[in-house]
């Protein structure tokens, strides 16, 4: 449904995204991930025909954004980031001003859909101004979905709400995700993973990994770590992995100077718990805890986006 | 309903509803009634001449003021990326905040006419024609410098530096008249052409000519066209 293709996009010397692909597909449900100054919000702001690519193009249908700006732009919701909206007006003329340039016909009848899809009962003739950061996105939401378009961008959706206002944008996310094709960027690891089907990370201007949140884990899932509480001194720790070999320290901390907490890992296709419990029992350190760690999409994501950098 | 004047409707509503555009017209209205009634009575004549040649200085600050918000502000608050990724043209953007600045002036030129009102019951021969032509000036000279205000506007996020330099733009083009006397003569020519006063009081004696028009409409869609170039520039800076 949209195609990015060799897309690049310069500010002066600056390449804030370098020739980037990806497809995606209808109705699927997109993260965009990456941390800040990665480039989402450029990529998303040329698919919206806010900036013009510097080279590559985007394809949406039979259309492309460097020649049908207008089609493209009556197809797309956008939710920008930071959302901004017209403050002095109240919702219900900010939304009937959008749908008179969307050229909404039945205004009337598809605002009430709308308040009830977004939850906006009894803000309708309030001014925006003195709405609360949930109920702002709720609008900005409502301006996103008013002429019920096939696609959604939507910049950031969760960010500075609080804990009970994402629950709630995000069910209301899930919710538009059964009927059109959806792409949402983020820095946030766990919104992604709870709404969406598939991910592309993009670090630096670059796509450094494109899969479902399955696959991204897998990939990872090569090695293992061990998270161990002990009473053992940092050389004596490096002494046992020099002996027992192949495994590595990645980190040490002293807690309180008795016990040390210690990360280790270890190629997955051969165990090492025996050895290393083996190993303490014979130089009879107090064990206190030993435990695995689950490769989160979190570690995936420090990995590709910090370790892979390097 | 034609895209720009959606936006024009926006606009207009935004006017309404903020209190610095009512200050504005007061101002204009005081200051304007004031040197109206003033040499009326002094000079025991009922005529409009006073009131248009003042209402054109009064203009230098109260058209900045009223359009140094309509592009600076949206791109302040981030809706101009809002605006422009609705499915309208630039063009329909600019000349839709274009026609809300010149209806704002016809508001408060609507208003002027309780002097002329004031006049036809005072007065007796009354020059009806020139009347009419100061105000089709005055109509011409708010759109130039509706123009350069939303120009200014277009270049800047902040509303303040927007105001000081369409100020200074309209200060200049209104003050060439004045200082011919420091120019070289085989400039005067260009210099007087260039000036909007010398254009407005042509046409505010009763004289319509094309050339005048012509001057007035030209500056207006040259720096129409510089700020639709200046909010497309977003797209490729």
């Amino acid at each position: 449904m949209i195609q990015l293709q060799n897309l690049s996009k310069d500010f002066g010397t600056l390449r804030a995204v370098d020739k980037i692909n990806f497809d995606i597909n209808e109705g699927e449900i997109l993260g965009f991930l990456g941390p800040n100054g990665a480039g989402k919000t450029t990529t998303l702001r040329m698919i919206s025909c806010f900036l013009d690519p510097t080279a590559g193009n985007i394809h949406i249908g039979k259309y492309n954004v460097r020649e049908h700006s207008l089609q493209i732009r009556k197809m797309i919701g956008y939710l920008p980031e930071h959302n901004p909206l017209y403050a002095e007006m109240t919702v219900y003329d900010y939304l009937q001003f959008i749908a008179e340039i969307r050229e909404i016909t039945n205004f009337k009848k598809r605002l009430k859909e709308i308040v009830e899809k977004c939850g906006l009962h009894g803000v309708i003739h309030k001014p925006i101004n003195i709405l609360s950061k949930g109920y702002k996105q709720r609008v900005g939401f409502a301006q996103a979905i008013l002429h019920d378009p096939k696609i959604l961008l939507l910049d950031e959706p969760t960010s500075g709400l609080d804990p009970n206002q994402i629950a709630e944008i995000r069910k209301l996310i899930k919710e538009l995700g059964k009927e059109k094709t959806l792409l949402i960027s983020s820095h946030i690891l766990q919104e992604v993973q709870a709404v969406c089907d598939r991910i592309v990370i993009i670090n630096e201007g670059k796509i450094v990994a494109d899969g479902s949140t399955e696959e991204l884990k897998s990939s990872f899932q090569n090695k293992t770590r061990l998270e161990l509480e002990l009473k053992a001194s940092e050389k004596e720790l490096k002494q046992m992995t020099d002996e027992l070999k192949n495994i590595s320290i990645i980190s040490i901390t002293s807690k309180d100077n008795k016990y040390t907490l210690t990360e280790l890992e270890y190629e997955s296709i051969v165990d090492r718990r025996a050895d290393i419990y083996n190993y303490i029992k014979a130089k009879d350190w107090t064990l206190l805890e030993m435990h695995r760690v689950n490769v989160s999409l979190e570690a995936v994501f420090r990995n590709l986006t910090i370790e892979g950098g390097k | 309903m034609n895209y720009a004047s959606i936006i024009a409707k926006k606009e207009m509503r935004g006017y309404i509803t903020s209190p610095a555009a009512y200050i504005v017209l007061v101002i204009f209205l005081l200051l304007g009634g004031w040197f109206f009634a003033n040499p009326l009575f002094l000079n025991n004549q009922a005529d409009m001449r006073g009131l248009f040649s003042l209402i054109p200085i009064i203009y230098l600050f109260f058209i900045p003021a009223i359009t140094m918000g309509l592009l600076a502000k949206e791109r302040n608050n981030g809706t101009i990326e809002l605006l422009t990724t609705l499915p309208i043209k630039d063009s329909d953007i600019i000349m839709g905040k274009f026609w809300a600045s010149l209806l704002l002036i016809g508001i408060g030129l609507l208003f002027t006419l309780i002097h002329v009102l004031t006049i036809v019951i005072l007065g007796k021969n009354i020059d009806y024609g020139s009347i009419f032509c100061g105000y089709l000036g005055l109509i011409l000279l708010g759109g130039v410098y509706s123009a350069i205000g939303i120009f200014s506007s277009s270049i800047t996020s902040n509303q303040i530096v927007a105001f000081i330099i369409s100020f200074f733009i309209v200060f200049f083009l209104f003050i060439l008249q004045y200082s011919l006397l420091f120019i070289p003569g085989f400039l005067t020519g260009i210099f007087q052409y260039l000036s909007v006063s010398y254009h407005f009081s042509n046409i505010s004696r009763g004289v319509i000519d094309t050339r005048n028009i012509i001057y007035f409409l030209s500056l207006i869609v040259v720096f129409l066209k510089l700020s639709q170039f200046a909010l497309s520039s977003r797209k490729w800076k």
